[in-house]
């Protein structure tokens, strides 16, 4: 008898998880960092954004093949030069059950506007927004914006009524260290929700059942991110089995994954270009040893640029994985051109004369920061770059520091000679002066300033004449690049490697999307 | 023999322990491997041509050659090189030089401190000795490994950055110093024990001589054998102890690498097949921590009369 009763709960308890236990199936996602913060508009970062992705949703999405679509806005229009009129889906629930309305688009708009918010920059044209009803939003700008649909594909909607009940309406002042609710809780209106935060360890997604639209592969149920940081450690773990997908998989073990035969490795372009920044604001370096500012001389600039065998590089450190960059931006990005991308020749000769010239012939010393955990093989880059342009009598002191202290401290100005990568989400040149280039601009930590870049760049956010924009847009590469204002290094190339029977379509924004996986 | 006659090198020919070293095969094998490591370490300007710690005299197009037997390695890189175009065989010597400095240093610092506290504790007894026993009793709760993290990480949080890289080394001597020390102030300890009541002290006790000199003069030659095993073992353990310290990324920094850094940073390409990056290292780390092991077993066999056959 108590054995009977035993086997009935036994048995009962088989009944009642067996199906959805053979049903449910989950990913496990792993790349060497994590995502910073779960706060959508706190830090402007790729990691943080592909695993808020999963969780939030913006008006407007970049699907697989790259293109706007519609996501939370079903349609939209222009009435007048300075003013769009977005019809929202009218079907759509938050995870906990709110449903979405125009509210939530304003709030979200206004948030992501506010002084914490490092996505201020993508919507600095946007002068106002309001509700019309319940389903449609008007946003004003302040002038004609042609790539306003481009910005908005990447400020996430939050939940009103949530944020308030949780004390998030300011966006989470990263760069502080502030710690909010809306750091380390998730909850949007996207096909997952995040129901496990141990930053750099795990977080798991669970599938958001009142998503409302659906799923490639309904076996689909759950995702977990395990970031590992150490490379050979990422490998052996997706080799054993431990993890399905990695979107980072390391270069010099292609090779080793490709053999197995339970795996597969993914290869393509992505949106994004390795450079190094020099400080040429300060009057004095801060690690330097001359007592001024080398950088300030575009002689100096140009000696290290040649002074870098980006070519060895390439071969050596990238495995063949990476296309040389003469610009900070890449094949498909509006104002891109072969020509801008070729590269000054390499030659230390040329280089150990210019550095002379520029009254330097004993070189001088300064400190290269560098990620480790960030791009790919960034450490070892930055090593390779330290003794290239040792070659030439600069002593370069290499500073190499997890990714978040990285970028807290760039962004405190703490840095002459740094490594930072740029992606551009919006495909136009735009984006990457409006950071990098344009005076006083939260990443241009090159302290770069030039009255017709920033001109340029004004006609690049008005002008609605596409020729007269390109113009614009091509002087402005003109001035940077034969200002070297940067040291461009190269297009990287991402590989994802996974197991054979695990499908994530690789995107070149290296950005995963989960509600398009499927199992073989 | 005539005794007049008798150098210094006859009495050590003529001694007991130079007996049962020239008996000991084993002993032989691993004091010639010391030897030519210490060498090679210690004079590694005048072996290799390279100074791999020079970022500027690197080339990376020589990154990944593999040892020069294969078919795509060159003669003048013996063992291959690491993914900058670093010589494998002299940055494994340039890196031992850090790894045995490192653990003398710290078996050293550990052996006065034990020695002076399990001396000291083991003559004056009573509450001091109370004292110090129990504060090693304490720290073998604590393994050594996470005694080292610990010094190491608050020094971090109290040393500058940019002094940390040069003072990492004097930090990871200190951190596996400060934790190897209670072995030596055990045995000391119980070897005064045994000492103090020895006629010899109780005469030099009565003379009027200063308990000082009793303790540093008298007891300590006699209490010096089983100290210098445990410290022979325990060189081979701070050696060890700071490879795996340099391996978790909390040692020395890698623009000096040491043994441990070595093995951390060829760790990387275990799987894309340049296994000769973490391969010579580990193997120079066993063959070094071995060596030392054998010759402090046999040194523990010599000085200890009981084991005597």
């Amino acid at each position: 008898m108590k054995y009977g009763y035993f086997i009935k709960i036994l048995l009962a308890f088989f009944l009642a998880f067996a199906p959805t236990q053979a049903f449910a199936k989950t990913i496990k996602w792993s790349m060497q960092g994590d995502s910073l913060t779960l706060d959508p508009h706190a830090q402007n970062e790729g990691p943080t954004t592909q695993v808020s992705r999963q969780v939030y949703e913006a008006l407007v999405t970049r699907g697989l093949d790259m293109k706007i679509g519609p996501q939370l806005a079903t349609e939209w229009r222009t009435q007048g030069p300075n003013t769009w009129i977005f019809k929202l889906r009218e079907d759509v629930k938050f995870s906990d059950g709110t449903p979405f309305t125009s509210e939530d688009v304003v709030f979200s708009i206004l948030r992501a506007k506010q002084r914490t918010s490092d996505f201020k920059e993508y919507i600095s044209t946007v002068s106002g927004v309001k509700a019309v009803n319940d389903y449609t939003v008007e946003i004003t700008t302040s002038k004609p914006n042609p790539i306003l649909l481009n910005q908005l594909s990447n400020i996430f909607i939050m939940s009103k009524k949530w944020s308030e009940k949780n004390f998030a309406v300011m966006a989470q002042n990263w760069d502080a260290g502030q710690e909010t609710f809306s750091a380390t809780n998730a909850m949007g209106t996207g096909p997952f929700k995040i129901t496990l935060r141990e930053p750099n360890t795990k977080t798991v997604f669970k599938r958001n059942k009142k998503w409302w639209g659906t799923m490639k592969d309904d076996k689909v149920t759950e995702i977990h991110l395990l970031p590992i940081k150490n490379a050979a450690t990422r490998v052996a773990a997706l080799l054993s089995g431990e993890i399905d997908v990695v979107t980072d998989a390391p270069v010099q073990d292609l090779a080793r994954i490709k053999n197995s035969p339970a795996h597969k490795v993914e290869s393509t372009a992505q949106m994004r270009t390795i450079f190094l920044g020099m400080d040429q604001g300060a009057d004095k370096l801060r690690t330097g040893n001359t007592g001024d500012n080398p950088f300030k001389k575009k002689a100096v600039r140009q000696a290290l640029y040649q002074a870098i065998d980006i070519e060895a590089i390439k071969k050596k450190v990238m495995r063949g994985l990476s296309e040389p960059a003469g610009i900070i931006t890449f094949p498909g990005v509006n104002g891109y051109t072969e020509e801008l991308d070729k590269r000054l020749p390499y030659d230390v000769a040329a280089a150990k004369k210019l550095l002379a010239d520029a009254g330097y012939p004993n070189g001088f010393e300064v400190e290269l920061r560098c990620p480790n955990d960030r791009y790919v093989n960034d450490e070892a880059i930055c090593t390779a770059v330290v003794g290239m342009l040792g070659k030439i009598g600069v002593k370069v002191n290499l500073f190499a520091q997890t990714k978040s202290k990285h970028f807290k401290e760039l962004k405190d100005n703490q840095g002459d000679f740094y490594m930072l990568g740029w992606g551009v989400p919006t495909l136009d040149s735009h984006y990457v002066f409006h950071y990098l280039y344009e005076s006083g601009a939260s990443w241009n930590r090159v302290n770069f300033s030039n009255s017709d870049v920033d001109a340029a760049i004004r006609v690049m956010e008005g002008e609605v004449n596409l020729d007269k924009r390109n113009a614009a847009i091509a002087k402005a590469w003109k001035i940077v690049k034969d200002d070297i204002s940067y040291l461009p290094l190269h297009h990287q190339v991402i590989s994802w490697a996974a197991k054979k029977d695990v499908n994530v379509p690789i995107r070149p924004n290296n950005e995963p999307l989960f509600r398009f996986a499927s199992f073989d | 023999m005539d005794n007049k006659a008798l150098t210094t090198l006859d009495k050590i020919k003529d001694s007991e322990i130079y007996f049962s070293f020239i008996k000991s095969p084993t002993a032989i094998v691993s004091s010639i491997l010391l030897a030519i490591i210490f060498f090679c370490s210690f004079f590694v300007e005048f072996i290799t041509p390279y100074n791999p710690f020079d970022p500027s005299s690197l080339s990376l197009m020589d990154a990944f050659t593999p040892p020069s037997w294969t078919s795509e390695g060159k003669v003048e890189f013996l063992l291959g090189t690491d993914g900058q175009g670093r010589d494998m065989l002299s940055t494994i010597l340039y890196g031992s030089r850090i790894s045995l400095i490192v653990g003398f240093s710290a078996i050293l610092f550990s052996l006065i401190l034990g020695v002076g506290l399990g001396l000291t504790a083991g003559f004056f007894g009573g509450k001091y000795e109370m004292i110090v026993m129990r504060l090693t009793d304490v720290q073998l709760t604590v393994p050594s490994i996470l005694m080292a993290l610990l010094v190491d990480g608050i020094a971090r949080g109290i040393i500058s950055r940019e002094l940390h890289d040069e003072m990492a080394i004097y930090v990871l001597i200190f951190a596996i110093g400060i934790s190897e020390w209670p072995q030596f102030a055990r045995v000391s300890r119980a070897a005064t024990l045994v000492e103090k009541n020895k006629d010899y002290v109780s005469a030099s006790t009565i003379i009027g001589v200063s308990n000082f000199i009793v303790m540093f003069k008298h007891i300590l030659p006699n209490i010096m054998r089983p100290v210098l095993v445990i410290g022979t073992i325990g060189l081979a353990l701070a050696i060890i102890a700071e490879a795996t310290l340099s391996f978790l990324g909390v040692g020395i920094p890698p623009t000096t690498p040491s043994l441990g850094t070595l093995i951390r940073l060829g760790n990387d390409f275990l799987f894309s097949g340049e296994w000769w990056i973490t391969f010579f290292p580990a193997i120079f780390l066993v063959v070094l921590a071995f060596s030392i092991n054998l010759l402090g077993d046999w040194m523990r066999d010599t000085l200890n009369p009981k084991l005597k056959k």
